[in-house]
């Protein structure tokens, strides 16, 4: 909209001292990034090497590498997905597609997911111990951890999935219906095919958001440095094996800035995905129905 | 057509309703989750609530499960100083960010810009409380010792909430209707004086809404502060002085945590769950109404 106001700047004092701030704010917080990842690069190459990434941590992590934490990481990882993924698109699915806007079931799920949103971590922690290790008898284990993180990742899950459901413009819909096609099968045909980018971009924000998650795994997959013999043993995830390194192991701190880099380098590797495939989600619903294969729908027989 | 392939040219309303009670079971489920952790959370802390009454919480002498003292106040007034610390010095910067990307920057580094915070936004928590901790700290020590204090938790805190409000910032400026602008323009306003006089009044809800949610954000946060706050137990009376937090509280005590003292964690857990589910109830509203 800024672009379309072609404001003509009057100069005054007041004026020349907004702007002034204001790129200085922008330029300290370009700063402040840049500080961060420079002295976890700085930090982190020093010690990274491939037998960093695939060893086993020794002396408490101090020497060795991260190979049996990466595969706790995984483990956990994918337990929260397996739990997350089919529990949180098929409620989206709902959301969008069969519930009315001033519904009362619909409006009591987007609040539950909302304030499931806003849950600190810890209490998340707190949850999963008394619940899945406690409750459920799983004790600190790769699967309650997952579990628990599955609960995390559910918010973010269904609102990406959602918004792309919901994006998808209605004429598919109408022509599906006008084609005779049961309301399942256009959903499972036609609507989700379509929104498959923003459920990936969905999936790689949740990814994001679970390796980088702590709190919640302290009490809950624990801190165990072995590789995990099954998924009910304990695994160290790698944000809590930084965690460990930098606040209980004296002389760790190499070691935890190279964890930290490799973690860095992951989330960052995800997020940029993540935004290009957000991007060009954007620039194909723009270009409307023509270029994505089904135009055959609407398309007038000749 | 290769529609007429598939067995989809016979609506059949039972395959239909099954999949709609398949949905609507996977949505309750996940509503059932929330239920589900409150539920939890009451349970345990339940011992901790029958024994010890509510204002002892807020008035024992000292925090010290082995002797059955249960004083939160120090924790709760370390989360409070530390969060609103936060707020102070992110809720500027933020809303400067969110300006920068609307009206200041060219397209080009807008574009770059808004990427850079939604990055800082991914950075986990406990990657800035080891770079706090390696970094902030020392600094602040060579200025007044200890150097693990409330001043480094608010200083990252400050980093992990600004993504936040500059974010929601930004969407409330986006919100503000195009005429609203060209009118400024028209009166001759400068880019200041539309920005103060126009565009920052029109989204004033929905900034103010992001940064209730980045409030939220900062109490619960757990891993930063409790690597760089020192751990303390006490009331701080400058900035420089080591605080503990509510959540560090019971990452720190919940591994050794037993019976009465393990319900008395649980008890602040689900305060600040609450303290948390009130805040955002507040940004909603404020959300909904700017909206309608």
């Amino acid at each position: 909209m800024a672009e379309m106001v072609s404001m003509k700047s009057m100069r005054t004092p007041r004026d020349c001292f907004a702007k002034l701030a204001i790129y200085c704010a922008a330029l300290l917080v370009c700063a402040a990034f840049a500080w961060i990842l420079s002295d976890i690069a700085r930090g982190g190459m020093a010690h990274l090497s491939l037998d960093f990434v695939i060893g086993s941590p020794r002396d408490a992590g101090r020497a060795g590498g991260i190979g049996s934490i990466l595969v706790s990481t995984a483990l956990v990882l994918a337990i929260a997905l397996m739990a997350a993924l089919p529990l949180g698109w098929t409620t989206a699915a709902l959301l969008a597609e069969y519930v009315s806007a001033g519904s009362r079931f619909g409006g009591a799920v987007r609040y539950s997911l909302q304030v499931l949103a806003a849950v600190p971590s810890i209490v998340f922690g707190l949850f999963g111990n008394a619940f899945f290790s406690i409750y459920l008898g799983l004790g600190f284990s790769i699967l309650s951890g997952g579990l628990t993180l599955a609960c995390m990742l559910l918010p973010i899950l269904v609102s990406t999935a959602e918004s792309g459901l919901r994006a998808i413009p209605d004429a598919h819909r109408l022509s599906a219906a006008a084609l005779g096609m049961s309301r399942t099968s256009t959903l499972f045909r036609l609507l989700l095919p379509i929104a498959a980018p923003s459920l990936a971009a969905g999936l790689l924000l949740g990814i994001g958001r679970a390796i980088a998650e702590t709190a919640a795994l302290l009490f809950t997959s624990g801190y165990v440095d072995r590789t995990p013999g099954s998924l009910l043993d304990s695994g160290r995830t790698l944000a809590v094996h930084i965690f460990d390194l930098s606040m209980n192991v004296p002389g760790g701190d190499a070691a935890a800035y190279a964890s930290a880099l490799v973690l860095i380098a992951a989330l960052l590797l995800i997020n940029m995905v993540a935004m290009r495939l957000a991007t060009d989600w954007q620039r194909r619903k723009i270009m409307a129905e023509n270029s994505n294969g089904y135009s055959n729908i609407d398309a007038p027989r000749a | 057509m290769i529609w007429s392939r598939h067995n989809i040219l016979s609506p059949s309303v039972s395959v239909d309703t099954l999949t709609l009670w398949l949905l609507r079971g996977a949505a309750g489920a996940a509503m059932g989750v929330v239920l589900l952790i409150l539920l939890f959370l009451a349970i345990e802390s339940w011992p901790a609530l029958r024994h010890i009454s509510i204002e002892r919480f807020l008035t024992d002498p000292s925090w010290n499960p082995g002797e059955n003292l249960y004083n939160l106040a120090p924790m709760l007034s370390g989360t409070l100083y530390a969060a609103a610390g936060a707020l102070l010095l992110a809720t500027p910067l933020g809303i400067a960010s969110a300006l920068f990307i609307a009206y200041y920057a060219s397209p080009h580094a807008a574009s770059i810009y808004r990427r850079l915070v939604e990055l800082l936004a991914g950075i986990p928590s406990v990657v800035y409380g080891f770079w706090g901790l390696t970094t902030l700290v020392p600094l602040i020590n060579q200025l007044h010792p200890p150097g693990a204090s409330l001043l480094a938790g608010i200083l990252v805190l400050t980093l992990m909430i600004l993504p936040t409000i500059a974010l929601t910032a930004y969407a409330a400026l986006l919100a503000v209707p195009g005429e609203y602008m060209l009118g400024a323009t028209a009166l001759g306003l400068s880019r200041w004086g539309t920005i103060r006089g126009v565009a920052l009044p029109a989204a004033k809800t929905g900034i103010a809404a992001g940064v209730i949610l980045a409030a939220g954000r900062a109490i619960g946060e757990t891993m930063a502060l409790l690597m760089v706050t020192g751990n303390v137990v006490q009331n701080a009376s400058s900035l420089f002085e080591p605080i503990r937090t509510l959540a560090a509280n019971i990452a720190l005590e919940m591994p050794y945590a037993m019976n009465d003292h393990r319900a008395a964690l649980f008890v602040s857990g689900l305060a600040l769950m609450l303290l948390v589910m009130l805040l955002w109830s507040i940004a909603a509203r404020l959300a909904r109404n700017g909206n309608g």
